[in-house]
């Protein structure tokens, strides 16, 4: 009997014919711009996946984290401001950067605890003590950078010297040796290994079970001799390690210093999140969605670049390269910088009726009500 | 005595001022540990500054006080309803941009009515603004504070591009000042208080803030929008409208937030002009810890803002202590963080109100 069409269609397989897709649409689009933006693409997409992954630990868990933003700020301010007073010191470059990166992934889960005490052991709303963390870690950064400072401003500066121009054989490797192996970040890959370990500790394994438990019933996995305090405090402080570790591997690569902003990346942490239905796997390709959107406004040029080489090709599809690149010629830097959060409102709007979000979040857990 | 110590607000009043206690004694930690030389006399500028000038000084506190109040009871109001309006900042900048657009352009408009009409667009840009992100609540479930989060940073790049299309001055890089028809009236305000900066927009406010109240507590319209807040599905079962009542409240809350964009702006002298840089218009954050302080009650956001207006006043006065404003931001966020323990404190507030209970003896039980 012959199955019928649909059967082929599962996710999974429409997921892997998207990416095959995808890498043959790449790979036809052989040019160093388009290279270029896509790595300037993963630049954000990894911390953004990061700092959602975050906010998936915290959520799962029940406990509603919109202090990302805040956690993360405060992360990168002390990494940066710790990467600033060590790069004098002669320690080995790559060396200062993992260390940077833990420095700012340690203040983070210590900011972070601030907000597990306020939601876990107050039981006070999330949202407001949230909020406030998220102005507390703004105000912080600027007072304290400012007070720091010699010349009176916020900005604490550092010197890239972390760029590595390729892996010998692993830069080989057709386009993805081209963006992931060539002229990066070791932390950047340090981000994508991590935010794996992330997702299995999460979905694969007993204690993530147990978490995923306390965010859908607390009382029901409370019952089953789960310690729902501890959880929730184990998995926000997971959540702060993460953005703050995320923090500092989006200040790195993207800038010289740090302004005490992290581009509003917390709150579109949370937007991945949401629209990747809190799942690892769609949290990440969200994350690049949201990556690429980010750096269009930045890789415009580049966009245009490729178009403009592309339009000198002859063939059947031209004219829409020149339409493309006329395009993008004319089009207003602001728009293109409003794109990421159009295409969330969007995407929100298309997504979140059938949400599955997890059940408790947001709701303090208290044993006497059980 | 007895009577105002069992009541549940002065149960809640007392805990917010336990929250304030807090913050402040966080805010003079960090000063000590920044400047230990300077802390003292940058705290107490911090705490005298709005009485030590005179008249002056109390009517440096409401100039100050006119916008945090507003959108303070923005916030409140959306807080009353269930709702949290994170999004006022981009309300109150479109807000801002209609009132300014049409104090500059709408030369048509007689003088002594310009100002309410460059007042009502502040209300519509707010509103328009909030509409999106209302419309996705009430029929998408979408989560209003990461829809109003997304329309601040639309917001942000759209009053850009929208001041640099219409009433840019390209010399100043900033907008065109608008005419003196549509500032707000003084009301003789600045005879009183000797400060020629302030404007009718404390009226405006209190007022606003009056209305609020009523609408809340005494209409049924008020009553309906809280009971959808309090529970969406008893409140339908009840045959309440509940996705029109959520978009009600949220317009009502963006055009308060767009009326406060329209008191910032509008004001006496050589005014506010609407600046052309990417950065999102900080009012919106303080006016969530006006509203939490005020306990999102709408007459408690009136003192919580004249409270913030207070500590703002002393801004000048602290950088002759060598400390930068964002003091004062810290301050402000670790009040709103403690007064996230609302609940904790209550409970404590409730032991001590026992205790002078007993000492009170029975007579009065």
């Amino acid at each position: 009997m012959v199955k019928p069409m649909r059967n082929y269609l599962t996710r999974k397989n429409v997921t892997i014919g998207i990416f095959a897709i995808l890498y043959v649409l790449i790979a036809l689009w052989n040019n160093s711009s388009f290279y270029d933006l896509l790595r300037w693409t993963l630049f954000s997409t990894i911390p953004l996946a990061m700092v959602a992954m975050a906010g998936l630990y915290s959520e799962r868990s029940g406990v509603v984290n919109i202090a990302l933003e805040g956690i993360m700020m405060f992360g990168a301010f002390v990494g940066i401001l710790s990467l600033n007073n060590l790069q004098g010191s002669g320690m080995d470059g790559q060396f200062v950067l993992f260390l940077v990166v833990i420095i700012g992934g340690i203040a983070g889960l210590l900011f972070s605890l601030l907000h597990s005490y306020a939601s876990i052991t107050m039981k006070s709303n999330q949202v407001i003590s949230g909020t406030a963390l998220n102005l507390l870690a703004l105000a912080l950064a600027i007072f304290v950078g400012r007070a720091l400072s010699t010349s009176g401003t916020e900005e604490i500066t550092f010197t890239d010297r972390f760029r590595i121009d390729g892996i010998p054989l692993l830069k080989d490797i057709p386009v993805l040796g081209d963006i992931l192996f060539t002229k990066f970040y070791l932390i950047s890959l340090l981000g994508l290994v991590i935010f794996g370990i992330a997702a299995i500790v999460a979905y694969k394994t007993r204690f993530g079970l147990r978490l995923r438990a306390c965010g859908e019933n607390p009382h029901a996995a409370d019952a089953a001799g789960i310690n729902v305090y501890k959880t929730r405090y184990f998995a926000v402080s997971i959540s702060g390690l993460l953005a703050g570790m995320g923090g500092v591997i989006l200040i790195i690569p993207s800038s010289t210093s740090f302004k005490a902003s992290v581009y509003g990346y917390g709150f579109l942490a949370l937007a991945v999140l949401i629209s990747g239905q809190w799942k690892p796997a769609r949290v990440l390709v969200f994350s690049f969605l949201f990556g690429f959107l980010m750096n269009l406004s930045n890789g415009i040029s580049m966009v245009q670049n490729a178009f403009n080489n592309l339009r000198a090709n002859e063939g059947f599809m031209q004219s829409f390269y020149e339409g493309m690149y006329a395009f993008f010629r004319h089009l207003p830097r602001d728009i293109i910088s409003m794109l990421p959060f159009l295409v969330t409102l969007l995407l929100l709007g298309l997504t979140s009726k059938n949400s599955q979000g997890p059940k408790a979040a947001g709701e303090p857990y208290d044993q006497g009500k059980r | 005595m007895m009577k105002f110590l069992k009541l549940e607000s002065s149960e809640k009043i007392i805990s917010t001022f336990i929250s304030i206690l807090a913050g402040m004694l966080f805010g003079l930690i960090i000063m000590l540990i920044v400047n230990p030389s300077m802390a003292f006399g940058g705290f107490s500028a911090i705490l005298l500054a709005g009485v030590s000038d005179g008249m002056y000084g109390f009517g440096e506190v409401l100039f100050n006080a006119a916008p945090l109040i507003l959108t303070g009871l923005a916030i409140a109001f959306a807080f009353k309803t269930g709702l949290f309006n994170i999004g006022a900042s981009g309300q109150l900048m479109i807000g801002a941009f209609m009132a300014v657009w049409i104090g500059v352009t709408w030369t048509w408009v007689p003088a002594p009515i310009h100002w309410i009409v460059a007042i009502l667009g502040g209300i519509f840009g707010g509103m328009v603004w909030v509409l999106i992100p209302a419309l996705l609540k009430a029929y998408r479930n979408v989560h209003e504070v990461v829809s109003t989060i997304m329309m601040n940073y639309i917001a942000m790049y759209a009053s850009k591009m929208l001041i640099e299309a219409t009433i840019y001055d390209s010399v100043r890089q900033e907008s065109n000042s608008v005419l003196n028809g549509a500032r707000i009236p003084t009301f003789f305000l600045d005879r009183i208080f000797d400060n020629p900066r302030l404007n009718g927009g404390i009226l405006i406010a209190i007022l606003t803030g009056a209305i609020i109240y009523i609408v809340l507590e005494k209409t049924t319209f008020g009553f309906q929008l809280k009971a959808v807040g309090f529970n969406r599905d008893a409140a339908k079962y009840a045959g309440i409208n509940d996705k029109k009542n959520i978009v009600y409240s949220l317009l009502i809350s963006g055009g308060i937030a767009g009326l406060a964009g329209a008191v910032i702006y509008l004001v006496p002298g050589t005014g506010m002009r609407l600046e052309t840089t990417y950065v999102i218009n900080g009012y919106g954050f303080q006016g969530i810890a006006v509203a939490l302080l005020g306990m999102s009650n709408p007459i408690g956001t009136i003192f919580s803002g004249l409270f913030l207006g207070y500590i703002e006043a002393s801004n000048q006065e602290l950088q002759s202590w060598d400390f930068k404003r964002e003091i004062i931001d810290i301050i402000t966020a670790s009040i709103i963080y403690f007064s996230a323990f609302t609940l904790y404190f209550q409970k404590y507030a409730r032991k001590i109100i026992s205790k002078i209970g007993k000492k009170d003896g029975e007579t009065n039980a």
